[in-house]
């Protein structure tokens, strides 16, 4: 039987991807493109929305599994790279795991592979720098951070994050891909979070920022200054939510003492942060 | 005095030691403690300051008073400077307070001499005590051991810290009299030899007893100032490669003189810091820890200094005619990594891919070789790169003009931050 053509739309989730594969091996079908839910439509070709369904997700991801054990961990990373069209790079990769077996998986310059691998450089090059570069600010014993990362970084952040300040309730709000990490006593989650705002900072907030600020300005030599090599290592795209590139506002305290509450982060349209994090915490 | 006069004070006086790393010892998260040593194996930079360098840890000196009178140092004793100095109470605070934020990877303690080397120790391992007791914190410790004080307190500081250095400073005996008259080579190189002994020591034990606390896990660094004095790289390098193999030290950094102050021994104000030389430096110091080269391979009594147009490593190549082109698809991995323009982490690349496959130029850049440097020195499958014709004349021309390109902007510094 030959195998047709279509467009294929799934929810964004890594099993909904999974899906789309057993979909389309059920169905006998290549998909043209795998489209993410809330995309538009530009073609008149039918478009096959993949229902996500968890013992299928399963039965794929144990098939390749007995392929090559290693590569449902390098596919789940790769997953969370902004790599254009990376679902139907991986789907192909998937189909050649299928057909001729794993060896092309240990070869970096495999035209299937060499995307794939240049991408997860740049994922974990990301990683690498905001694990230094993400900023804290404790409101009322909760520490918030703000990011703006290109890949999907969250996950692949929190294993360090939680494991370093284990014991202090944290929340890191990613403003490209909209979603939040929460941590305290422990538990952590990922949930979407459509919004997201920093408050203005109490009276010792502002004054270690003061004093991070200093020491920032202080350890340069003057005489050695290169703005060059600086921007190398810490391109400008990271400078918008770390602390020591502000500007002077950003260092002053809340003038009036606000009422009480008011000096905890605002989230918007996520119910799920007061009942998360412990409630004497948050309460008013 | 407030704490943010101190920090701007003590930071001030602390930033010449380019020593900021956070690398050389894994240690995870404990119960009820604060923090973890778990990043990468090369360590975190939190930032990068308006000089290029990286920032890791919260470089501060206890206080800038200081007993001794070296002539380069901000801190002498006759330098007309505001002192101020840390309680150690304000100072575990500060650490705390950073970490939490994620500003830094940990705390860099040094220290001016006040009343005498003990005295000062004991400060040092009285903030440490606290940091690590009352305060609870598991993060990264650099401490500075002082010369001249008892081995005990060395050992004291060693449980706490997780990384110790002595500083040498000056590379010769001879510029350390002229320039530090109340100090002497003994007395540095004692607690070195101290620290060497008690990792080795405390590593057997650990092997015997797994809770025997450990002493300096991350081992111990030293620095030395470029440029204050006539001494040659030769005789530098050499020096750096005697301290690998009889301190077995995990780095020795390399600090451009800056001029801080007016003496008839040291350049004048005017002059500035030999950047480019310590870079050179540095790639050659680079070349002996992790690419097999010997000092005595880079220069020699006719070449005692490196050449400031070309990286120590091309030159080596340039020299060596008869051992090229190297053949990517049979070299050993020894000789890949003596090729211009393949690091080591290429060369591991390209022994583990060339197994599945012959590589060709179009693999090689895949494998990110710079083949801009590399091409004038392999074959690939026994053809070089294509329309490629040169003599080692050509080679050196091009190269040249390469690194021109590269430097004409202000000098790069290797980053500080690997192990």
């Amino acid at each position: 039987m030959n195998w047709t053509t279509a467009l294929y739309e799934y929810d964004g989730s890594f099993d909904g991807f999974l899906c789309c594969v057993f979909d389309s091996y059920i169905r006998r079908e290549r998909p043209l493109a795998i489209l993410c839910g809330a995309q538009e439509q530009t073609s008149l070709e039918t478009i096959h929305s993949v229902e996500t369904q968890p013992a299928h997700a399963r039965r794929v991801a144990g098939s390749i599994q007995k392929c090559a054990p290693a590569a449902l961990s390098f596919l789940r990373r790769a997953f969370l790279t902004c790599l254009p069209e990376k679902e139907l790079l991986l789907y192909r990769l998937i189909c050649r795991l299928y057909d001729e077996g794993p060896a092309f998986l240990h070869d970096p310059t495999d035209p299937t592979m060499y995307p794939i691998c240049r991408a997860l450089r740049h994922l974990s090059g990301e990683l690498e720098k905001l694990r230094g570069f993400v900023r804290f600010s404790a409101f009322g014993g909760i520490y918030a951070a703000e990011i703006a990362p290109k890949n999907r970084v969250l996950p692949a952040l929190r294993p360090h994050f939680c494991a370093r300040f284990a014991d202090q309730p944290f929340l890191i709000y990613d403003r490209t891909h909209k979603e939040a990490l929460l941590h305290a006593g422990g538990r952590w989650t990922i949930v979407p979070m459509e919004q997201f705002s920093m408050a203005l900072p109490d009276e010792t907030e502002a004054r270690y920022r003061k004093l991070w600020k200093t020491f920032f300005d202080t350890v340069a030599i003057q005489s050695r200054r290169n703005a060059r090599c600086q921007r190398s290592h810490l391109p400008l795209r990271y400078r918008a939510d770390m602390t020591e590139f502000q500007d002077e506002d950003y260092f002053a305290p809340a003038e009036a003492p606000q009422p009480a509450g008011a000096a905890q982060p605002s989230v918007g349209g996520a119910d799920g942060l007061p009942e998360f994090f412990q409630r004497p915490l948050l309460q008013p | 005095m407030d704490t943010l006069e101190k920090l701007n004070i003590l930071a001030d006086a602390a930033k010449y030691d380019a020593a900021c790393t956070s690398s050389g010892v894994r240690r995870g998260a404990r119960k009820g403690y604060v923090g973890n040593t778990v990043s990468s194996i090369n360590g975190c930079c939190h930032s990068f300051s308006a000089d290029g360098r990286c920032i890791t840890l919260l470089k501060v000196l206890m206080t800038n008073y200081c007993i001794y009178d070296c002539r380069y140092c901000v801190n002498r004793r006759s330098n007309d400077i505001r002192r101020a100095a840390f309680t150690p109470k304000e100072l575990a605070e500060l650490t705390i307070a950073f970490y939490r934020r994620n500003y830094i990877e940990g705390l860099f303690l040094s220290s001016g001499v006040i009343r005498d080397p003990d005295y000062t120790a004991e400060r040092m391992i009285e903030t440490l005590s606290l940091l690590r007791g009352t305060y609870c914190f598991n993060g990264y410790i650099h401490a500075k051991a002082i010369p001249g004080a008892a081995p005990e307190l060395v050992t004291r500081l060693g449980l706490l810290a997780d990384r110790l250095s002595v500083n040498i400073e000056l590379p010769s005996e001879q510029s350390l009299r002229m320039l530090c008259p109340e100090k002497d080579k003994r007395a540095i190189l004692a607690p070195m030899r101290q620290i060497k002994d008690q990792v080795l020591e405390n590593r057997h034990d650990l092997t015997r007893y797994r809770h025997t606390p450990k002493f300096a896990p991350a081992g111990q660094s030293t620095q030395m100032i470029i440029g204050a004095t006539p001494d040659s790289d030769r005789h530098i390098l050499c020096l750096s490669q005697g301290l690998y193999r009889t301190y077995r030290l995990k780095r020795v950094f390399y600090s451009a003189y800056v001029p801080v102050v007016e003496h008839a021994l040291l350049p004048g104000r005017d002059v500035p810091p030999p950047l480019l030389r310590e870079h050179r430096l540095y790639q050659a110091d680079w070349l002996l820890r992790f690419y097999g080269f010997t000092a005595d391979e880079l220069l020699d009594d006719a070449h005692p200094n490196f050449d400031l147009q070309l990286d120590p490593k091309c030159v080596w190549a340039l020299n060596h005619p008869e051992r090229f082109p190297v053949e990517v698809n049979t070299a050993d991995y020894e000789m890949l990594l003596r090729v211009p323009g393949i690091g080591a982490i290429s060369a591991r690349r390209i022994v583990a891919v060339r197994r599945w496959g012959r590589l060709d130029f179009d693999a090689l850049k895949k494998l990110r070789v710079v083949l801009k440097r590399a091409q004038y020195f392999i074959t690939c499958g026994g053809k070089g790169a294509e329309g490629l014709r040169c003599s080692t004349a050509s080679a050196r021309r091009a190269l040249l003009a390469l690194e021109a390109r590269e430097h004409t902007a202000p000098m790069q510094q290797l980053s500080l931050f690997r192990d």
